[in-house]
C-alpha cells in the first residue's frame, strides 16, 4: 500500500477499535490510538505474511509486547484477513478468543502470548536468533510501550541482541510518554531512550510515530546492528480530548464522547 | 577381618543428560542448548565443543533466557534450556508461565542441581519449591528421573514430545535402578518392588533411599511396594489408586518442601479416589540449615532407616 492508502487504513482501524472498546466497555484506547499507525504500516506494507498460511516458516515475525493494546492488533488482523472482521464484536465477551491480551494458540497471526510486560522483546530476540541459526531470511519486529522499558528483562534482551549481532531484529518503542498511572517523567523517567540504546550497541532511529511516511521508512531500514525505532507518538492520537491525557490509558468513552471521537476520526 | 562391602556405583545424572543431548543433537540439527553462563554446571562443555554455534548462552539473565528459548522454538529450533533449577524456575517463573506454558512453546526446561544438591551453599541455591511452582502450570509435564538410565530416557523422550516439559535433575550421585534399555513413558509409574503392606513412592534422588528402606522393612517381615513416580504431572492416578487399595498405606519422600510437591500430588489423588493413611516426608516447610544434600535428607527424616520407621508407624495407624 502507498502512504495515502495506509493513512486511510489506519483511520479505519482507529474507528473500528474505538467502536470495539466503546461496545465492550473496556480496553486500552490511549495506547491503541498511539500504536495503530505502526501496526498498519507493518501489516499492510512491511511484513512478509500470508493470512491464509499464518504459520508459514518464511513469514516475518511480529510481537506486540504491549499486549494490553490487543484490540488494535485484532482489528488490524481482521482487516488483513487473518480473522473475520465481524468477530471483532466478540471482543472480551465470554468464550471469545479475543480476550484482553493476545493468545497465539487461538488467534491466527499472533506469535506468542503477551500481557505481562517485558516479555515480547526476549522472545523476539529468540526468533531473530533462530533465523540466524537456520539461515532463514525472515525479519523480526517487536513493539513495546515506553513505560514497559522500565522492565529489566528488556535490558537483558537488549544486551543479548547486540552480543548475538542480530541485524534482523527491529524494536519499535511506542514512546507516548504516559504509562498507566502518570507520565513517564513523573514515574521512572527512562527518556531519553536513544542514548541508552546506543550505549548498548543498537542503531537508533527517532521518528514521529504517527507520521506514516516516517513510520514506513524507519521500518524498512536495514542496518548492521539490532535496530531500535524510538517512535514519538501521542497517547489517544486522533481524538482531541484523549490526546496526551493519562486517564485515557484505559478509560472508556461515554456516548457523547464516542460520537465526538467518531466525528473527529471520520473527518481527519 | 571381613572385606568391605562394596557400595553400588553412584552416578551423576548430569553426565547421562549431556551425553544424550549430544547424541540427539548430532542427529537433529534443530536442537540448541540455551544457558545462563551455566556451561560447566550443566555439563555443556562437550556440546559446546561439538556444536559451538548451537550453544545459545545469554549470560546471567534468566528471564531473557526463557523468552529467547520461546522465540527459538517459534523459529523452528528445538531448545533445551539448561540452568540451575532454583534460578531457572524461581527467577523466571512468569516467563515460564506466559512464554512457555501459556504459549505452549516447544521448549525443554532442564533444571540442573535441583533439590538441595547445592547443600552447603544454602537455601538461596536450594530448589525445593520447583515441583509446586511448575506443576500448577498447564501444558507442562514435570519429570524427576531417579537414575542415569531414566535421565537419558527422559531426555530422549523430550525431543520427540511436541510440547514443553520440565526435567528436574540432580548432581547428587545415585545408583542404577531401572534396567538398561528402559524407555520413558510420560505419566507412568515404575513398580520397582512388589509388596502389599505399604507403598513407598518417590522420584529423583529419593527413589534409591526408598529401595533401601524397603530392604530394611523386609528384614522385619514387612513387604513394601516401591513406586518410582518420575512424572509428577500428569500423575499416574491408576498406580496410586492401586497402591492405596492394595497396600492400604502410602509413604512419599521427596527432595522438596512437603508443601505442593510429589507428596501433595499423590495426596490429591488419594483424597479424591481412595483415602488411606499417608505420610509425606520432605523438607518441612523451612529453609534448610547448613549441610550437604545427603546430610540434609538424613536430617529431615529421609535416611532409609527413618523412612522404614515412618512406614512402620503408618502401618500401625492403618491397623488401628
Amino acid at each position: 500500500m502507498e502512504i495515502g492508502e495506509l493513512e486511510r487504513m489506519a483511520r479505519e482501524i482507529r474507528l473500528r477499535d474505538l467502536q470495539a472498546v466503546y461496545e465492550a466497555g473496556a480496553g486500552h484506547i490511549g495506547g491503541e490510538m498511539s500504536v495503530i499507525d505502526i501496526l498498519t504500516a507493518l501489516y499492510f506494507r512491511v511484513l512478509r505474511l500470508w493470512p491464509d498460511e499464518p504459520k508459514n516458516p518464511a513469514r516475518d515475525r511480529f510481537v506486540l509486547s504491549k499486549g494490553h493494546t490487543a484490540c488494535a492488533l485484532y482489528v488490524t488482523l481482521a482487516k488483513r484477513g487473518f480473522i473475520p472482521e465481524e468477530e471483532i464484536s466478540t471482543f472480551l465477551k465470554p468464550h471469545s478468543r479475543l480476550n484482553g491480551h493476545p493468545n497465539c494458540n487461538k488467534v491466527p497471526g499472533v506469535e506468542t502470548n503477551t500481557g505481562p510486560l517485558g516479555h515480547g522483546l526476549p522472545v523476539a530476540v529468540g526468533m531473530a536468533k533462530a533465523a540466524q541459526l537456520s539461515g532463514a531470511d525472515y525479519h523480526t519486529y517487536v513493539v513495546t510501550g515506553d513505560g514497559e522499558m522500565q522492565e529489566g528483562s528488556n535490558w537483558e534482551a537488549i544486551m543479548a541482541a547486540t552480543q548475538f549481532k542480530l541485524n534482523n531484529l527491529t524494536l519499535i518503542i511506542d514512546h507516548n510518554r504516559f504509562q498507566q498511572g502518570a507520565s513517564l517523567s513523573d514515574t521512572n523517567d527512562i527518556a531519553p531512550l536513544r542514548p541508552k540504546l546506543e550505549a548498548f550497541g543498537w542503531e537508533v532511529t527517532e521518528i514521529d510515530g504517527n507520521n506514516m511516511s516516517e513510520v514506513v521508512a524507519a521500518l524498512e531500514f536495514r542496518g548492521n546492528s539490532p535496530h531500535c525505532i524510538v517512535a514519538h507518538t501521542n497517547k489517544g492520537h486522533g481524538i482531541s480530548f484523549m490526546q496526551d491525557r493519562v486517564d485515557w490509558h484505559h478509560k472508556v468513552p461515554n456516548k457523547e464522547q464516542y460520537e465526538i471521537a467518531v466525528a473527529e476520526l471520520s473527518e481527519a | 577381618m571381613n572385606a568391605p562391602v562394596p557400595s553400588p556405583n553412584l552416578y551423576d545424572c548430569r553426565d547421562a543428560f549431556a551425553a544424550t543431548l549430544e547424541r540427539l543433537a548430532a542427529e537433529d540439527k534443530t536442537i540448541v542448548a540455551v544457558c545462563n553462563d551455566s556451561v560447566g554446571s550443566s555439563k555443556l562443555g562437550g556440546f559446546k565443543g561439538k556444536f559451538p554455534e548451537r550453544l545459545v548462552n545469554v549470560g546471567i539473565a534468566e528471564q531473557n533466557m526463557i523468552g529467547v528459548a520461546a522465540g527459538l522454538a517459534n523459529g523452528g529450533r528445538l531448545p533445551y534450556v539448561c540452568a540451575a533449577a532454583p534460578f531457572l524456575t524461581g527467577r523466571s517463573l512468569e516467563q515460564v508461565k506466559a512464554d512457555i506454558s501459556y504459549s505452549n512453546a516447544n521448549v525443554k526446561l532442564v533444571g540442573i542441581s535441583s533439590g538441595m544438591a547445592y547443600g552447603e551453599l544454602g537455601p538461596t541455591h536450594h530448589s525445593i519449591e520447583d515441583f509446586a511452582w511448575m506443576r500448577v502450570l498447564p501444558n507442562l509435564p514435570v519429570i524427576a528421573p531417579c537414575d542415569r538410565i531414566e535421565t537419558a530416557a527422559a531426555v530422549e523422550w523430550a525431543a520427540s514430545y511436541a510440547g514443553p516439559c520440565f526435567l528436574r535433575l540432580s548432581r547428587v550421585g545415585v545408583p542404577d535402578l531401572l534396567p538398561e534399555g528402559h524407555r520413558f513413558e510420560l505419566g507412568k509409574a515404575n513398580r520397582l518392588r512388589e509388596g502389599s503392606d505399604v507403598t513407598l513412592i518417590a522420584n529423583g534422588t529419593l527413589t534409591h533411599r526408598m529401595m533401601k528402606a524397603a530392604e530394611i522393612l523386609a528384614e522385619r517381615g514387612i513387604q513394601a511396594r516401591v513406586l518410582n513416580l518420575a512424572t509428577v504431572r500428569p500423575i499416574d492416578e491408576a498406580a496410586i489408586i492401586a497402591a492405596a487399595n492394595e497396600t492400604g498405606a502410602i509413604v512419599t519422600a521427596e527432595e522438596h518442601s512437603v508443601f505442593g510437591g510429589l507428596g501433595s500430588a499423590v495426596a490429591e489423588v488419594v483424597v479424591d479416589h481412595a483415602p488411606v493413611p499417608m505420610k509425606r516426608l520432605g523438607v518441612p516447610g523451612i529453609f534448610a540449615p547448613t549441610g550437604s544434600a545427603e546430610f540434609l535428607l538424613d536430617e529431615f527424616g529421609m535416611a532409609p532407616a527413618a523412612i522404614a520407621e515412618a512406614a512402620e508407624a503408618l502401618i500401625r495407624r492403618k491397623k488401628a
